[in-house]
């Protein structure tokens, strides 16, 4: 075992450095070259610091790692209180991974306030990676709040033609939501007097909260309501096809990569965490949203006529799989539904710079503005038709081994929620295929188009590190599983009677 | 001296009866000497000379209320009581009125108001605020909330040539002298069914007789006057109004600094009186408060009007920490009350100074559409004022988030889960028209032509001291955090003194029981 002398600081390194960025870019003078290359800087150096998690992680362990634990204000009991397990892992490595790709699809995007950008988009990753890695109910909620304010922001400000409906749509949305996920965390804290997840898994589990029976169903929907809408569940999904329309690209990479994460994540940590006979009680409703969430997402994803929007809803149905696979309460499905939470970030977060690069290109992102593209845009062609099989689960790239677990682990909690699921699948092959046939293949439709441009130098980098992290995940994705399996495991124990398999052993 | 009567040998004030009151003391010279000042000083220079002096007179008395806390006790015949309860009060009211006096500086300028008198007002407005915080007698409660009031009537109606600021002070001045008979009236119910004026000795009263149906309509009407300063609903109906038309350096002072002695004695009145039945009016004081305010605030366009209502909204939350019942709940809830008043007076006080700024001469851009694109044109202006207006949604990092956060876990303490679902889901709701702002000023691109001018100096260090203090109590609550509980230990001290001894911690200061 290697020795880690960075053990209990790296988490608050990797949290605050971009925020420290940040700030520092704030002082820098606003020359715009500088800024891009300064927030690439800080985005690279925060990336590196974060592998050295997944180089320190022991695999083999299932609990918290890289904890800090210290007293912030004693009363109310609020602590810094960071950690990770296999679960969180990933999830910040996918959030410092995507975040400089961020920058490189901004280089040439952005030109009008270039400075707000950046600083945007820097304390937009501190407060992502933050909410990955508190372990108080208080600072994770800080995080969480403070996630919406920046992407509100990158959305209304640096957004296209209805922008600013699509930004406080977004906040509305989600702040409604999340308050009585507030309220849930004041009564916790009411009853235990901790603000600490694992003090508060714990006294729940030996049973020893007062009032708990009783309180317990409208805890458990006060979590879920704000995950769901974060997510976005069936029916709380109105709000990502607008905020997704309108971002930034940048915007819509972090939304999709890492933000909707943050409710499955939410679900998977607190839901299941700290509610396991809840959870179970309640599985029946929610795997049934996550169905219709699956296919009603496909099925609108087929008829959009705009590619942003269709990728928008293709992740309506993607992160259907995900919850789909947590409520499963088996080995393999949480599994999957963490492979799948990762996979997605990675592919779906190229689909969309791949659309910005075209919506740079011609202004639009109407499908039937397009056609034949395959000619003047070999590269990005064939760098498009890479991601799409990644996304729609072609064996061999990460799209596959995700669903595949997902949709086991559905099998064995009922087999008609695999059945169902598994036409997902077919779906998503429909719409994602039948976009890159109508955009790529035949003759060119529109003149203007023989003239568009292929990739340049500074895409091919944002996008293509998402290629080999997809190929890389779907060749071996026990390297992944690997961390995550023994914490699924943990996260499993109040789940005994499920007989668990893994798939694979 | 020998001679005189025992009860009048005790009536002679001693020299720490008046350390006592060390701050309003040198508040009044300050004021004093503004008020000489003004004729002689040439009237173009008169704003800054004067403002200074306002200014190094709140400093001073800082300086006062500090050394004064080193000698906490009585005076005056049991009247005032200098405890940190009080002492917290009393660097509140302070230092707003030292923020605001800065960010006023440019603002006279602009408005071509005569300073003298305006800063003298200021001065002796705290000086009511400051009686208020630490008298402990009902009629000299009276007295400070009528020299408070007096001098906030006039400051609505500094901008002379405008109707709407006489209409503005006409109206406050109206309704504020109805809401405080209805406190005096209080007052004199209280003193028929109890004998007694003095806090304490109706605490004591109140604890060894049932309560007659007279303490009730006592308390009630009290709540009426104090509701009223509080702009609490339903006796809210003046609020938008009054901060229309009165000047803006003067709503950021009257919506922080009249309303935290208000709530200062509305916490006397509620726990150290410990009068039964209050618990219902106070909850739907709040309820109301809380929905009507950001209801009303929706549709505004006007500025002012919007951060009026905004400001019911937030006496509601506050209002909230009221409604508790048992000893170890009034605790918690004091000492969020105490922080909620700080962290609103730190954001608010902020957000008016940038309105302030913004307004230009004749106040002519006050509406939402004034703001629009100010985030391109004047971006310290408009990210500091973002950041006030995040910490009245109640978003982390800033006072306005904890403060709310505090106050909602007392309630859910106290096992008040209506309400706080009231609350939380009023204050998502309350997002929505403080983001119109933020959007009008980032969002959208300015077509009107609105000057901007350069910051001044008074301005930015007094944004700068808001924006200090509004993240200070966001990120590092602790030591305020403290001080908070430590006076309400030292309110609540006063109510049971039979109990007192075990509830005060080792480390609170011990007040001499008379």
């Amino acid at each position: 075992m290697n020795i880690d002398h960075f053990g209990p600081y790296i988490l608050t390194l990797v949290t605050f450095a971009p925020l420290a960025g940040a700030l520092l870019l704030v002082l820098l003078p606003r020359r715009d070259r500088d800024i891009r290359v300064f927030s690439l800087v800080i985005s690279l150096l925060t990336f590196v610091l974060s592998l050295h998690l997944p180089v320190h992680f022991h695999r083999s362990l299932s609990g918290f790692q890289f904890e800090v634990d210290r007293p912030w204000i004693s009363s109310p009991n609020i602590h810094y209180h960071m950690a990770i397990d296999g679960i969180s892992l990933w999830l910040v490595v996918l959030t410092t991974f995507l975040t400089p790709l961020c920058v490189l699809i901004s280089w040439k995007s952005i030109h009008d306030r270039v400075k707000e950008f950046f600083i945007l988009l820097l304390i937009m990753e501190t407060a992502l990676i933050g909410v990955f890695t508190s372990l108080d109910l208080f600072l994770f909620y800080f995080f969480w709040e403070a996630t919406l304010i920046p992407m509100a922001l990158l959305i209304g400000v640096f957004g296209h033609e209805r922008k600013v409906y699509a930004a406080v749509k977004f906040f509305m949305y989600t702040m409604i939501a999340s308050v009585f996920m507030l309220a849930a965390i004041l009564w916790l804290y009411a009853q235990t007097g901790s603000f600490d997840f694992v003090t508060i898994r714990d006294q729940i589990a030996r049973g020893a909260v007062s009032n708990f029976p009783a309180a317990a169903q409208w805890l458990f929907l006060g979590f879920f309501l704000a995950f769901a809408v974060k997510v976005p569940l069936f029916p709380f999904h109105t709000w990502l096809p607008d905020a997704h329309v309108e971002a930034p690209t940048a915007g819509s990479v972090l939304l999709a990569g890492v933000l909707l994460k943050m409710g499955t994540y939410g679900l998977l940590r607190f839901n299941l965490g700290l509610f396991p006979e809840q959870a179970r009680h309640n599985a029946p409703w929610i795997m049934t949203l996550a169905l219709i969430g699956i296919i009603y997402g496909a099925l609108v994803a087929m008829v959009q006529p705009n590619m942003k929007k269709l990728i928008a809803y293709s992740s309506v149905s993607h992160l259907g799989f995900v919850v789909l696979g947590i409520f499963s309460f088996t080995q393999s499905g949480l599994n999957g539904a963490m492979f799948v939470m990762l996979a997605h970030g990675v592919s779906t977060g190229a689909l969309f710079m791949l659309a910005g690069i075209l919506h740079e290109r011609r202004h639009t992102y109407e499908i039937s503005e397009f056609g034949g593209l395959a000619t003047p845009m070999p590269i990005y062609a064939a760098t498009y038709l890479f991601i799409v099989l990644a996304s729609v689960g072609l064996p061999l790239l990460n799209g596959f081994v995700g669903e595949f677990l997902v949709l086991n682990g559905a099998f064995q909690a009922k087999p008609i929620y695999g059945i169902l699921g598994a036409t997902g699948i077919i779906w998503s092959a429909c719409y994602l295929l039948w976009m890159f046939q109508r955009v790529f293949y035949g003759k060119v439709t529109h003149p203007i188009n023989n003239s568009t441009r292929d990739m340049l130098g500074v895409e091919k980098a944002a996008v293509w590190p998402c290629a080999v992290a997809a190929l890389g995940m779907g060749v071996a994705p026990i390297l992944w599983l690997a961390a995550i399996d023994p914490a699924v495991q943990s996260a499993l124990t109040p789940f005994t009677q499920v007989v668990s398999k893994v798939v694979g052993q | 001296m020998t001679n005189l009567p025992a009860i009048l040998v005790q009536a002679i004030p001693q020299a720490e009866d008046y350390v006592r009151i060390l701050p309003e003391l040198v508040l009044s010279v300050f004021g004093i000497v503004v008020m000489v000042l003004d004729p002689l000083v040439d009237e173009e220079k008169s704003q800054k000379t004067l403002g200074l002096i306002a200014f190094l007179g709140t400093l001073a008395a800082l300086a006062s209320t500090w050394y004064m806390a080193q000698s906490p006790g009585l005076a005056f015949s049991n009247t005032i009581r200098i405890d940190s309860f009080s002492v917290f009060f009393n660097l509140l009211v302070i230092a707003i009125a030292g923020v605001v006096i800065l960010s006023s500086f440019e603002y006279m300028a602009v408005q071509r108001i005569r300073a003298g008198e305006y800063y003298a007002l200021i001065l002796f407005g705290v000086v009511g605020m400051s009686l208020m915080s630490s008298a402990i007698e009902l009629v000299l409660i009276f007295i400070g909330l009528e020299i408070s009031s007096i001098s906030t009537y006039i400051l609505a109606g500094f901008r002379r040539n405008e109707a709407s600021s006489s209409e503005s002070s006409l109206k406050y001045f109206l309704l504020g002298s109805f809401a405080t008979a209805f406190f005096l009236y209080g007052v004199a119910l209280m003193f028929g069914a109890t004998g007694s004026t003095n806090i304490d000795i109706i605490s004591q009263k109140l604890q060894s007789t049932p309560a007659a149906v007279l303490v009730f309509l006592a308390m009630a009407l009290m709540f009426v006057g104090l509701g009223f300063k509080v702009a609490a609903a339903p006796f809210h109906v003046w609020t938008p109004d009054v901060y229309e038309g009165a000047p803006a350096p003067v709503v950021g002072f009257m919506s922080t600094a009249p309303k935290a002695a208000a709530f200062a004695v509305l916490l006397r009145v509620v726990f150290a009186i410990n009068a039964p039945g209050r618990f219902w009016f106070l909850w739907v004081a709040a309820a109301l408060s809380m929905t009507l305010g950001n209801v009303g605030a929706l549709v505004q366009t006007n500025v002012k009007r919007l951060l009026a209502y905004s400001s019911i909204a937030h006496a509601g939350y506050l209002l909230v920490a009221f409604a508790m019942t048992t000893p170890e709940n009034s605790a918690t809830g004091i000492s969020a009350a105490m922080f909620y008043t700080a962290a609103y007076a730190a954001m608010n006080v902020g957000a008016f100074a940038v309105v302030s700024h913004f307004a230009n001469a004749g106040e002519r851009y006050v509406t939402l559409e004034d703001y629009e694109g100010l985030g391109r044109s004047s971006p310290i202006l408009a990210a500091s004022l973002t950041i006030f207006l995040l910490s009245l949604i109640g978003i982390p990092m800033t006072g306005g988030f904890f403060a709310k956060f505090y106050v909602f876990s007392a309630a859910l303490r106290a096992n008040l889960i209506w309400l706080t679902l009231i609350g939380v889901v009023n204050s998502a709701i309350g997002a929505y028209y403080y983001l119109r702002i933020i959007v009008a000023m980032y969002m959208r691109e300015g077509r009107k032509e609105v000057p901007v001018t350069p910051i001044p100096f008074g301005l930015g260090l007094a944004l700068a001291l808001s924006l200090l203090a509004t993240l200070y109590l966001g990120l590092w609550p602790n030591r305020v955090l403290q001080m908070t509980r430590h006076s309400a230990q030292d309110l609540l001290a006063q109510q049971s003194p039979a109990s007192s001894n075990v509830a005060q911690t080792p480390g609170s200061t011990a007040i001499p029981q008379q």
